[in-house]
């Protein structure tokens, strides 16, 4: 948990503004019967870098996962950037070329290089034409340092490569806003690190970023603001120092008390 | 104490071992037999009993083989020429009844005047496959390709070209008909308005422009008419194009099986599992009698066009459930995934799912092709002249060659084994390159 604090952060570009990013209000969500997410209100502002963190089960990968509609809600309201999500599929779209995710298990496109994973979506969807998508590309994969691997195929890259791939896939789409499911877990130790620096870099550009994990480090060195979920609520949020040093729940002592081993 | 002592005692390894050479294991022929042929009891008897069944098999065969005749003018004088040569107990395999009657194996009764007609077209088709099945081979090929059918078919019936052309810018229509929609709207309506341009050309415009043009600027060559088609011709004709025309079909229906959409996802279900659950036969008899009752009368609907819908069908139909399988298997991440960049529902599935799914299906997929090219021959069951049953009763009917038995059978049954077994090759080929593309 300490190897993301070892580095300096460099804070001048991180900056929360005004403008709002994301406006969650009264959202609720089933699968079948089971009430999955109750009662959500969230609003990021730009620039905001949040971290989710709470019991496994308790809705975190839901709750992310109907900021793009990979889900949808039941009731209440998501607005991104100004765009509400309902079921005309124009808003979905929009929605969707401006939020990046980047998944657990990478889920890059086995049957296509690197490169053209990373330019795949821009010359398809934002129609960009082939060379300058692949520039972008290379420009991408060189800031997560692997541009020497863009002619490989996802299957010959080790897991933290593959998730940094991942991420350059979603810059690619010059995303406003991205999310984070537990991008690390799936990885081994030594690989974690390089996709926190990874993560840390995009903070200090300034990207707006909503991240389940459970590395606590990466929390406190990163985000201005930690909201830790329980059965589908929103127990808690507060800005990191507080939210690890006074905890104001049960639950939450509980949870950190968990995590953080003692 | 001292057991324990000795492995804890510190140990630094200062020099590194050097590789050695894997131990040379016992090798050689006696060994392989011994292994494999006469390991046990039981392994003896099977041997010994695959052996005795292998000699009366060869036993039977080899002498026929040996003893065949190439030069005869009837089944008759092949059997005096074996029983002279070989003694009158003597059976011998008399192919000059190949070596007569091959034309019509391969043509049918197609004009023989005309013969480079269909021999062109094959020809071609190689030029047209090629940088379909093998990646390394220049794109603007695939122009030719695209071009092929009209051309292939314009050979094989003969008319005039303006028909085939006309057909060629119907398509052309529907496309740029799709590029404009699919702009303005969803694809799926894109797709309903080619749709409607494609049947709308064919219904109103192909023949009378086609005539026009005719008129004005004649190009034609020798029609044929589909009853003169028969033998090879017939069955690759029938065999490829249904090929080609059952693959997106049964993409179509593998992707409406898993549709959201409740009507599109039932009519494919009943669809596939009606084809599936009727014999080929049957389709093939609606194909040649029912489908006349339904159409409007007067229309001239040929019977081998209405042959190849139906068997392009059918095959359509195992397909699906071929495609549907390596749909299966595709973690839901990879949808997921595409999603979250944005690509809408057709864009997915074409770059992202398909090509993974049609890569995983490839087995399945090229079985049922060649499943799908021997069941040509049950044409002959419509009247049509497959070389199995249809030219080999036309060839027993000729006095000459009245009785011939087997070697029809063998001859028919090599050239579909070299196909078939052609298609076979190319898909383990074509498998081992997407997994050496993407391991
Ligand atoms: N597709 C689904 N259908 C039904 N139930 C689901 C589905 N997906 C998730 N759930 C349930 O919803 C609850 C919340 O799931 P979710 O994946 O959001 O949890 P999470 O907080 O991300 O947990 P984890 O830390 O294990 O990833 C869980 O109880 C899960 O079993
Ligand atoms: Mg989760």
């Amino acid at each position: 948990m300490s190897e993301a604090t070892q580095r300096k952060i460099d804070r001048s570009q991180m900056r929360v503004s005004d403008e709002i990013a994301i406006q969650i209000t009264g959202m609720n969500k089933w699968y079948g019967n089971f009430h999955v997410l109750r009662d959500i209100d969230l609003t990021v502002h730009k620039g905001e870098r949040i971290v989710v963190c709470g019991p496994s089960g308790s809705g975190k990968s839901t709750l992310i996962r109907c900021i793009n509609r990979l889900e949808e809600h039941q009731s209440g309201k998501i607005e991104v950037d100004g765009t509400e999500l309902t079921s005309d599929l124009k808003n979905i779209d929009k929605v969707r070329s401006e939020v990046g995710m980047v998944f657990q298990h990478f889920n890059l496109f086995p049957h296509l290089t690197i490169l053209e994973n990373c330019t795949l979506a821009p010359i398809w969807v934002r129609k960009v034409p082939k060379k300058e998508a692949e520039e972008t590309a290379m420009h991408f994969l060189r800031k997560v340092k692997i541009p020497e691997q863009a002619q490989k195929y996802p299957g010959q890259l080790s897991g933290g490569q593959q998730q940094r791939v991942a991420i350059a896939r979603s810059l690619c789409m010059k995303p406003r806003i991205m999310l984070f499911d537990e991008p690390t877990s799936a990885l081994d130790p030594e690989m974690i690190k390089e996709v926190l620096d990874t993560m840390i870099e995009l903070a200090e550009e300034g990207m707006t970023m909503i991240c389940v994990t459970h590395e606590m480090g990466f929390a406190q060195a990163v985000a201005n603001r930690v909201v830790f979920m329980d059965q589908g609520q929103v127990v808690e949020q507060n800005e990191p120092r507080e939210f690890f040093n006074n905890p104001q729940s049960d639950r939450t002592r509980l949870f950190l008390s968990q995590i953080l081993g003692h | 104490m001292s057991e324990i002592h000795a492995q804890t005692v510190r140990f630094v390894r200062e020099t590194m071992l050097p590789p050695a050479v894997p131990p040379r294991s016992e090798a050689g022929a006696v060994r392989w037999l011994r292994e494999n042929l006469f390991s046990g009891p039981v392994n003896i008897a099977l041997t010994i009993l695959g052996l005795a069944l292998l000699y009366v098999v060869l036993q039977a065969v080899v002498p026929w083989l040996m003893h065949s005749v190439w030069n005869a003018k009837s089944l008759g004088e092949c059997r005096e020429i074996v029983a002279q040569t070989w003694g009158p107990d003597a059976s011998g395999a008399c192919w000059a009844m190949i070596r007569e009657r091959w034309p019509q194996y391969l043509f049918g009764f197609y004009p023989q005047e005309l013969y480079w007609r269909p021999t062109l077209a094959f020809l071609l088709m190689f030029v047209a496959l090629a940088p379909v099945l093998f990646s390394g081979l220049p794109r603007g090929l695939l122009w030719f390709s695209a071009v092929y059918p009209m051309l292939a078919f314009w050979l094989l019936w003969g008319g005039a070209v303006w028909w085939w052309v006309v057909v060629a810018l119907g398509f052309v229509l529907a496309y740029a008909a799709f590029r404009l929609a699919v702009q303005r709207s969803s694809t799926i309506i894109a797709g309903a308005a080619a749709l409607a341009v494609l049947v709308g050309w064919s219904l109103f415009a192909i023949d009378p422009l086609a005539a026009l043009i005719q008129r004005v600027l004649p190009a034609s060559i020798a029609p044929v008419s589909s009853d003169r088609f028969g033998g090879f011709l017939l069955s690759i004709t029938i065999g490829i194009t249904a090929i080609a025309g059952s693959l997106p079909l049964g993409i179509l229906l593998a992707l409406g099986r898993r549709s959201d959409m409740p009507l599109v996802k039932m009519l494919s279900v009943a669809f596939i599992e009606f084809i599936r659950g009727v014999p080929l036969i049957t389709v093939l008899f609606v194909a040649s009698l029912l489908l006349q009752y339904f159409l409007p009368p007067r229309t001239q609907f040929d019977i081998i066009l209405r042959v190849i819908i139906m068997a392009t069908i059918f095959a359509a139909a195992y397909i699906a459930e071929v495609i549907r399988g390596g749909l299966a298997a595709l973690p839901r991440g990879q949808y997921e995934a595409a999603d979250s960049l944005g690509m809408d529902y057709w864009q997915a599935q074409r770059l992202i799912i398909m090509p993974q799914a049609l890569k995983i299906s490839i087995p399945g997929i090229v079985s049922s092709f060649i499943g799908l090219f021997k069941d040509t021959t049950l044409v002959a069951f419509v009247g049509l002249n497959d070389p199995l049953k249809g030219i080999t009763q036309v060839v027993r009917a000729d006095m000459n060659w009245k009785g011939i038995y087997w070697e029809p059978y063998v001859f028919v049954g090599a050239i579909f084994f070299l196909i078939c077994f052609g298609m076979s090759r190319y898909s383990m080929y074509l498998e081992r390159r997407l997994k050496r593309d993407n391991r």
